[in-house]
């Protein structure tokens, strides 16, 4: 095998994985706590802790706007920021088949890297495995956040009546960008992957009644939707008019049968914010970064878990959960 | 276009005798929930939903011998909905997590570049669909003809709408005009429904899929009712005569013949196979016409004659669901039986 491709002695855990972790890895998330290479990293911290895991899989490695890089810091980080938490420090597990591109490793490592530093994350612990397969490239992130001891905790059970629900941009962008590059079709559409914290810091410095918030990945804003209507028992009622979809997007959706309601977003979240705080959310939101067509799109009331959309056309339509095998891995 | 505001109001205070519509198209389906458009008509306007969806209407006897190809080492080719369809016993789905070699494809032609790749494996291309499908699978089989591609094959249940349209009305089923078909019509032309509409005195309205154009054809056929015409909502796209390229296309290498219908058994010369000269590249198409239920309770073939609603079926929301669905009408996003679990 070729020296720049990944063989099985990458993951001897000799002399070949130690290479390959300086050359690839280190370089690119070189900090004080990785570079001490122990078995374990020690972090200080007095807050409560948001902890949470998550593993990426996406095919195609790298897509319009992103590749897997990015992607697995984002889904992490975003993870932290929705329950309030600020995101400290990640480790990074990789399951690299034997075959796999030395060159696309450094490219994924370069881009989680800066990522990382955008994001104002350590990657502070990190493992290789490779396995036999035909060079595909498997990450799982681990991530710590810090809570402050104040903050009241964020989640479905906080849901009232009269909330509103704020989107933070369009629907759709990196399942169409991931389902493009699948099947050969040349559009412009980007995904929208991209770490939230800006936006987040902003609305919780700014002290706004925010009472949950979801990032909209897999299942799309129907599911995240509907899931925080069971879980507070409440019904949530959003207009199809107000909803930011691009006319991309929708010409993509219209032409493969698909819904923008259950297609994943990289990069988007939902917030509960209370009445009298939402215009001023969506404006907070709207002026960081990645939030630009931020909106409020619907409002809670009394009920006992549905999600309804009014339709453009003036109908009701009750909307459920995604369900079946959705569309190809995404992230 | 009509005045919208004159259009729903029209439907919303519609008050005379009950009149029952039935759509033939599973976009329409899909539409029509995902737009509430029931939630804008009067009590006594019934949408009901009839054999559109392509997967719906497929016999389990061609899901069985999809199976057996699979099992004897064929690599079975097709669209994503159909590998969750029950056969008498099993699945693609079930087979594929068995062993079996089951590819999803998104485009036919995606098996042209499948089949010079691996010359060694025998495809199985599942051939299903109604008029606007057929033309696409013509130019596959054109394409193989030409590059002299011999390791493909298709399994084919294709179907046509006017002899199932025609079969419904034959049974006296509770219809009084038809939504016919956007998509289909774009190929065959309108025209090809007025000998029903004319024999049986009903209105037909041939329909886009926006909220707009699916309310105004609703409203020209209720306007119309009991009248035997044709209306063409959907002018942009949908001619008298239809594309007849296309037709010539599906002529040259189809030819018609009797077909299964899920749950309604056959109704002659409501499909179309590969001509005798090109059967080579039939995969053993013929005589797939038994059609059993892989749960006895199953109502499906009720609701794709429009008998009963989803609703009224024993298993709906209960054991069936999209998850596990019982009958075909629950697996494809275009089924009845989906359509209202997902859309309410």
């Amino acid at each position: 095998m070729s020296k720049n491709y990944v063989t099985m002695a990458h993951g001897s855990g000799g002399l070949e994985t130690e290479k390959l972790i300086d050359e690839v890895f280190a370089t690119a998330f070189g900090n004080e706590y990785l570079s001490q290479m122990e078995d374990s990293t020690i972090v200080c911290g007095s807050h409560k802790i948001a902890l949470t895991t998550d593993s990426f899989v996406v095919t195609p490695t790298e897509f319009p706007g992103g590749d897997i890089g990015r992607l697995c810091i984002c889904g992490t980080v975003n993870d932290l920021l929705m329950r309030g938490a600020m995101p400290k420090y990640l480790t990074c597990g990789f399951i690299i088949e034997e075959g796999a591109s030395i060159d696309s490793l450094k490219t994924i490592a370069q881009s989680m890297g800066e990522t990382a530093r955008e994001a104002n994350v350590l990657i502070v612990a990190g493992d290789t495995k490779v396995v036999n397969g035909k060079g595909d490239i498997y990450i799982n992130t681990t991530g710590v956040g810090f809570i402050d001891k104040e903050q009241e905790e964020l989640g479905a059970r906080r849901c009232e009546q009269g909330d509103c629900i704020i989107v933070s941009g369009k629907l759709g962008e990196h399942h169409a960008a991931i389902l493009s590059s699948r099947m050969n079709i040349e559009n412009h559409i980007q995904s929208d992957c991209a770490p939230l914290n800006q936006m987040v810091v902003a609305l919780l410095e700014e002290k706004i009644q925010i009472h949950a918030m979801r990032d909209v990945t897999r299942g799309g804003l129907a599911t995240i939707l509907k899931e925080l209507a069971v879980a507070s028992n409440k019904n949530f009622i959003i207009c199809e008019d107000s909803l930011p979809v691009s006319d991309t997007i929708k010409d993509f959706c219209g032409l493969l049968g698909l819904d923008p309601l259950y297609m994943g977003n990289e990069g988007k979240m939902v917030a509960i914010v209370s009445k009298n705080h939402a215009q001023r959310a969506v404006e907070i939101i709207q002026s960081s970064s990645y939030g630009h067509d931020a909106a409020i799109i619907g409002h809670i009331e009394n009920g006992d878990g549905k999600l309804l959309m009014e339709t453009s056309i003036g109908g009701l339509r009750n909307l459920e959960v995604l369900t079946g095998e959705g569309l190809p891995r995404i992230c | 276009m009509m005045d919208l505001s004159v259009v729903k109001k029209y439907l919303r205070e519609y008050n005379a005798s009950d009149i029952h519509i039935m759509e033939v198209c599973g976009s329409h389906t899909a539409a029509i929930r995902k737009l509430g458009i029931q939630s804008l008509l009067s009590e006594h306007i019934h949408l009901i939903s009839g054999p559109g969806c392509p997967v719906c209407v497929t016999a389990s006897s061609y899901i069985d011998k999809l199976l057996q190809l699979a099992r004897a080492g064929k690599c079975v080719v097709t669209f994503g909905d159909l590998i969750r369809v029950m056969g008498s016993t099993s699945s693609l789905s079930i087979e594929k997590g068995r062993g079996a070699r089951v590819e999803i494809v998104y485009s036919p032609f995606e098996l042209v570049k499948m089949a010079k790749s691996e010359p060694n494996t025998q495809f199985i291309f599942a051939a299903i669909g109604f008029e606007t499908t057929t033309p696409i699978y013509a130019l596959l089989l054109e394409q193989l003809i030409t590059e002299n591609i011999q390791n493909v094959q298709f399994l084919t249940a294709l179907k046509t709408m006017p002899p199932v349209i025609e079969h419904l009305c034959s049974l006296s089923a509770p219809i009084d005009g038809f939504l016919a078909p956007g998509h289909v019509s774009v190929i065959t032309g309108s025209d090809i429904f007025l000998p029903i509409a004319k024999r049986y005195h009903l209105p037909f309205g041939v329909s886009g899929f926006l909220g707009e154009e699916l309310l105004v054809a609703i409203y020209g056929i209720v306007k119309a009712k009991d009248k035997g015409c044709v209306m063409n909502f959907y002018p942009t796209v949908v001619q008298a005569k239809g594309n007849q390229k296309a037709q010539e296309c599906v002529q040259k290498y189809f030819v018609k013949t009797d077909a299964a219908w899920r749950g309604m058994g056959i109704i002659s010369d409501s499909g179309l196979k590969i001509r005798e000269e090109y059967n080579i590249y039939d995969a053993g198409s013929a005589d797939l016409i038994e059609d059993k239920k892989s749960n006895q309770a199953c109502r499906c073939d009720e609701v794709l004659m429009g008998k009963i609603s989803p609703i009224q079926c024993p298993l709906y929301k209960k054991v069936c669901n999209p998850l596990n669905p019982q009958g075909a009408c629950m697996v494809s996003s275009e089924g009845s039986c989906h359509a209202y679990y997902t859309n309410g």
